[in-house]
């Protein structure tokens, strides 16, 4: 198999006496869609943040393009996870002071893009979402689906090379749920990103290309082993 | 799914030629599985026999078959039951997926390895059924979303038991 884009191995992560990771490995292909399953409580959103270089897994190693997430100082994590990867969260992720547009273009602003180009942009995906008619409310007028869709566009508007989405239509019905899978998937594929997308749902994760399996924090990625 | 259930109830709205009544099956319901002219017209001669259809003339110099069939007063009373009947909810009580399982655990290979399996086959599915829902028309979209919710129910049932293997395994040894 070619080089993954992003690989992480052998990772452990402990909160006090929880052993929340025992040992996962996981591997992501670039533009791949790999779905992470598994019971509640099993170490998949830990994963993900691991994966995402929001939390720093106890041991263990994490490849992207050639750098180690877990060597790196928490500036450049961060400055990595603005510029590489995307982010899309069961709920309240976008800033409520905030209309939808400036929230799909904070991004591009944290950038340092100016505000014309960035609102532009991000009036672009809005329309790609489909929700280009609520770029001026705020998301606390807008329902669970559109919010859900602005923050997809918000996920994508800095094209990512990898989507992190945890449980991203937990709290939509099945049609809003599928709508945003939709949305995402085509997105995401169209910009070429991968997406680790985080559910315990079987419908959701069948939107993907592939899925791993955590269980008690292990996970046991075929394609890594291979 | 019962096609002469089906056939009938497609002569309802009124008489049609077997070749016809096929046409209609399977424009609404075949879904990549076209029913054979055979099925057709031993379903058609099946209820002919117990009085639910009758022939209503036959078309001249059309081709071999042009009998006409129409639906009786039977009939119609026999499509109207079938939908005010609920189907059988089917307990599965002795899936061989649970069979499998319990065989795995009984003779010491990895249970969980059976519902991996299981789990991959049948994302397999789904996946397959979510891409055709995709470029499929709303009667596609229906129709996979029927089959995803089932196929969903199993892999439901999988992992609850995956998360209490430990507890079957002691059951099924003791
Ligand atoms: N910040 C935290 N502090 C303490 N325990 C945590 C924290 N995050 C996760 N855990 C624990 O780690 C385990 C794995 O959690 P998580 O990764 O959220 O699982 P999942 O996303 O699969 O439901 C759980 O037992 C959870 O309670
Ligand atoms: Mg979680």
């Amino acid at each position: 198999m070619t080089e993954p884009l992003l690989a992480g191995r052998d990772l452990h992560k402990s909160f006090g006496p929880t052993e929340a990771l025992r040992g996962a490995d996981v591997a992501v292909r670039a533009g791949e869609v790999l779905a992470v399953m598994g019971p509640s409580g099993s170490g998949k959103s830990t994963l993900l943040h691991c994966l995402a270089g929001i939390v720093r897994p106890d041991s263990g190693s994490i490849r992207y393009q050639g750098r180690d997430l877990v060597e790196m100082s928490d500036g450049e994590r961060s400055a990595l996870r603005r510029t590489d990867f995307g982010f899309v969260f069961q709920f309240g992720q976008l800033v409520p002071e905030l209309t939808c547009l400036e929230n799909v273009a904070l991004p591009l602003r944290l950038g340092g893009a100016k505000r014309k180009p960035a609102e532009a942009r991000a009036r672009q995906w809005l329309e790609r979402l489909e929700v280009g008619d609520l770029g001026d409310r705020r998301p606390g007028d807008v329902s669970g689906g559109q919010g859900q869709r602005v923050a997809v566009a918000r996920a994508l508007v800095s094209d990512p090379k990898v989507v992190f989405a945890d449980e991203p239509t937990g709290a939509l019905d099945s049609l809003n749920g599928e709508k945003v899978m939709r949305l995402l998937t085509d997105a995401a594929r169209g910009a070429g990103a991968a997406v680790v997308l985080v559910t315990h749902e079987p419908r959701v994760a069948a939107h993907s290309d592939r899925e791993i399996v955590v269980r008690d924090g292990r996970v046991k990625d075929l394609e890594l082993a291979a | 799914m019962s096609v002469s259930r089906t056939l009938l109830a497609l002569l309802e709205p009124g008489p049609r030629h077997g070749y016809d009544l096929k046409r209609a099956y399977d424009e609404q319901f075949a879904h990549g599985k076209q029913l054979a002219y055979g099925q057709v017209y031993s379903t058609l001669s099946r209820l002919l026999r117990n009085g639910l259809v009758e022939e209503a003339g036959v078309e001249h110099g059309a081709g071999p078959d042009r009998k006409r069939y129409t639906i009786t007063d039977a009939g119609v009373t026999d499509v109207e039951t079938w939908l005010r009947t609920a189907e059988n909810p089917e307990p599965y009580l002795q899936n061989t997926l649970y069979t499998k399982v319990v065989l795995a655990l009984l003779s010491g290979r990895s249970a969980h390895d059976v519902l991996d399996t299981q789990r991959s086959a049948h994302l397999a599915v789904m996946r397959d059924l979510t891409r055709r829902k995709a470029d499929g028309d709303l009667a596609d979209q229906l129709i996979c979303d029927h089959a995803l919710f089932h196929l969903e129910a199993d892999l439901r049932w999988l992992e609850l038991t995956a998360a209490r293997l430990d507890a079957l395994a002691e059951v099924v040894r003791s």
